[in-house]
């Protein structure tokens, strides 16, 4: 081997010599080969990939949407009708696209629900958390600007309605909005530069992804039970376990995707929006994209302007800080018995919410998204730091190779403490 | 051990006078050049973030003529400026009774009516609710005027009085009030 070169293991000689001046062949199969991984995920442990999947779905539907759009106030809700009645299977391509958008929430939503579930912000995972967290809030603002640039009612009022979020900040409130606008209302330069924004930000959601797996591949995954892998008996390679394990998911995915635009496309969608958009009329009952909902409903649960979008904004702000919120050293859920049904109750008041934020703001639907929003946060605030002194958790298993089976049954014979080979 | 070090960089660049261990010159030296260097990505930076301000054709647009005459007592008419509805509306006698009889220390935002207004009946707002920026309803005799006979915001409810002023609702403040100037008897210029 010359000096300065990559010893590599590859015998293809091709391989070997590109392998030798750039490792990447040698990368690949210690991260998603070789990488040992514990060996007791359950299906929850797909919906990384199946995020990751879909992003690239969205990127690649995406560009081809963008060749035909056009990003102007008077043009761009007939190039979308264009895209769906004429573009040789324009219509599929948007459609995957709109719902790419839904399926993209609900493979993050459960997948921060694994993250809740099984502690995995906990150390040494916090940092990977907020990244995640960072990855969530561009996800969000890139769907927000998504979504406006087909120029229906909902597109308008939508964007008119978050970007006047911003007017709330006190003194430069309003000068903000107007340079978010570039004009002094949402027009066309608020639309080119939308445009603009939500085709770089995948590409940065692309960038924060590499480094969250890059963090991930440092501390390794956590799994079902919170506890560390302690030695090769403990983990399997990721690959082909794992490849074949999350294969199983997407084919479940994929179904679900599939149902959702072939059958039901506009089900997420809101009808008015394909209304084109009139600056002078708003919709009677303007409601945001299903996966904002809850987040609205706090908006809203709140009688005063600054407090409510305050509220809003820490509803995610909160996750960053959830890694020393949480003080109880027990990872998972499945030992913790408070407060596992704690977060019971916080996800059925995050579904409540996403409920009431689809209701119009009055009465009984306000009553139960304050008690909602109360709830959202005094479990991040109040009882989180408290149980970890509170609670008494159930004894952990000593490894993951040999856990406390429910009965305290042992393992079927052979599967435990056999070491893996390759690990 | 610092001390040392920083002795010996001294030393190698040559220069410290006896007895100073040159540090006070190099944390000059850092932060003058680290001021030049922040001072000059801010000056890059700004042409970027001033890029998306309004640009001169948007700002040119930036009045609306508005004839009154065919505007019947009780009605109102919306025209556009600066891409923003505005609401012109020709107050009844009773309206503007009643938005002058409405106690100040009863608004969440205090303002008088004459404040608001140059002559009695023409009430001249944005029409664009203060809360979140919807379009309120009561332009149309047919449209829901709120609990104040004004306006109406369906977005988050909002009631505004025939002053325009917030009465009920989450918005802070009051329909805002244009620079307008009547060039004639019948003819507004807003803006």
């Amino acid at each position: 081997m010359a000096i300065g070169l990559h010893d590599s293991d590859f015998k293809n000689p091709v391989v070997r010599w590109i392998d030798a001046r750039l490792p990447v062949f040698t990368m690949m199969q210690k991260e998603y080969g070789t990488f040992p991984t514990p060996r007791n995920f359950n299906y929850f442990w797909n919906f990384g990939a199946l995020a990751m999947i879909n992003l690239m779905i969205m990127i690649a539907t995406g560009i081809f949407l963008a060749m035909h759009y056009t990003p102007h106030t008077t043009m761009a809700f007939d190039s979308v009708e264009r895209i769906m009645r004429d573009v040789n299977y324009g219509w599929l391509l948007r459609y995957v696209h709109a719902n790419g958008a839904s399926m993209f929430f609900i493979v993050v939503y459960i997948h921060i629900w694994r993250g809740l579930w099984y502690g995995s912000y906990k150390a040494p995972r916090e940092l990977l958390w907020m990244l995640g967290v960072v990855i969530f809030l561009l996800m969000m603002a890139t769907a927000f600007m998504g979504y406006v640039l087909p120029w229906g009612q909902m597109s308008f009022w939508g964007a008119t309605v978050i970007t006047n979020l911003f007017s709330a900040i006190p003194l430069i409130g309003p000068d903000i909005v107007t340079w978010l606008w570039g004009g002094f209302s949402v027009d066309n330069p608020t639309l080119n530069r939308f445009y603009s924004l939500h085709y770089l930000l995948p590409f940065v959601i692309v960038g924060v992804v590499f480094l969250h797996v890059a963090a991930l591949h440092i501390t390794g995954s956590n799994n079902p039970l919170g506890i560390d892998p302690k030695g090769p008996q403990d983990t399997i390679p990721f690959h082909p376990y794992y490849t074949i394990k999350d294969s199983v998911g997407v084919v479940a995915y994929l179904v679900v995707f599939a149902i959702l635009v072939f059958f039901m496309p506009n089900y997420l969608g809101h009808p008015d929006n394909y209304i084109p958009a009139n600056p002078l009329v708003t919709p009677a009952h303007i409601v945001p994209e299903w996966y904002f909902l809850p987040y609205y409903a706090i908006l809203r649960a709140v009688p005063d302007k600054l407090g409510g979008v305050v509220l809003m904004f820490a509803s995610i702000a909160v996750l960053f800080v959830l890694p020393w919120l949480d003080t109880s050293p027990v990872r998972s859920m499945r030992f913790r018995p408070l407060a596992k049904w704690f977060l019971v109750l916080w996800g059925i008041c995050f579904l409540v919410l996403m409920w009431a934020g689809g209701k119009p703001a009055e009465g009984t639907y306000v009553a139960i998204a304050r008690v909602a929003t109360f709830y959202y946060f005094l479990y991040f605030l109040v009882i989180l730091p408290l149980l970890g002194r509170l609670e008494r958790p159930l004894s952990l298993p000593e490894s993951i190779a040999r856990p406390v089976l429910r009965g305290g049954g042992p393992l079927p014979a052979g599967a435990a403490a056999q070491p893996m080979e390759k690990a | 051990m610092a001390d040392t070090m920083a002795q010996q960089r001294g030393a190698q660049h040559g220069a410290t006078s006896p007895g100073d261990d040159g540090e006070p010159r190099r944390d000059f030296l850092k932060l003058v050049a680290g001021s030049f260097a922040a001072v000059g990505v801010g000056a890059m930076a700004w042409p970027f973030i001033a890029s998306m301000n309004p640009a001169r054709d948007v700002l040119a647009l930036s009045t609306t003529e508005v004839d009154l005459s065919p505007i019947a007592v009780g009605s109102a008419v919306t025209v556009v400026w600066r891409g923003k509805p505005v609401f012109v509306r020709n107050r009844t006698a009773e309206e503007v009774q009643a938005a002058r009889a409405a106690p100040l220390s009863q608004l969440p935002d205090p303002q008088a009516d004459q404040a608001r207004v140059m002559r009695d009946p023409w009430l001249i707002v944005v029409g664009i609710c203060t809360h979140l920026g919807c379009v309120p309803l009561g332009q149309k005799p047919t449209d829901p005027r709120g609990d104040y006979g004004g306006w109406f915001c369906p977005c988050h409810g909002s009631h505004y009085d025939t002053s325009g002023r917030i009465r009920k609702g989450p918005a802070p403040a009051n329909l805002v009030v244009p620079e307008y100037a009547f060039t004639s008897d019948t003819q507004i210029r807003i803006g």
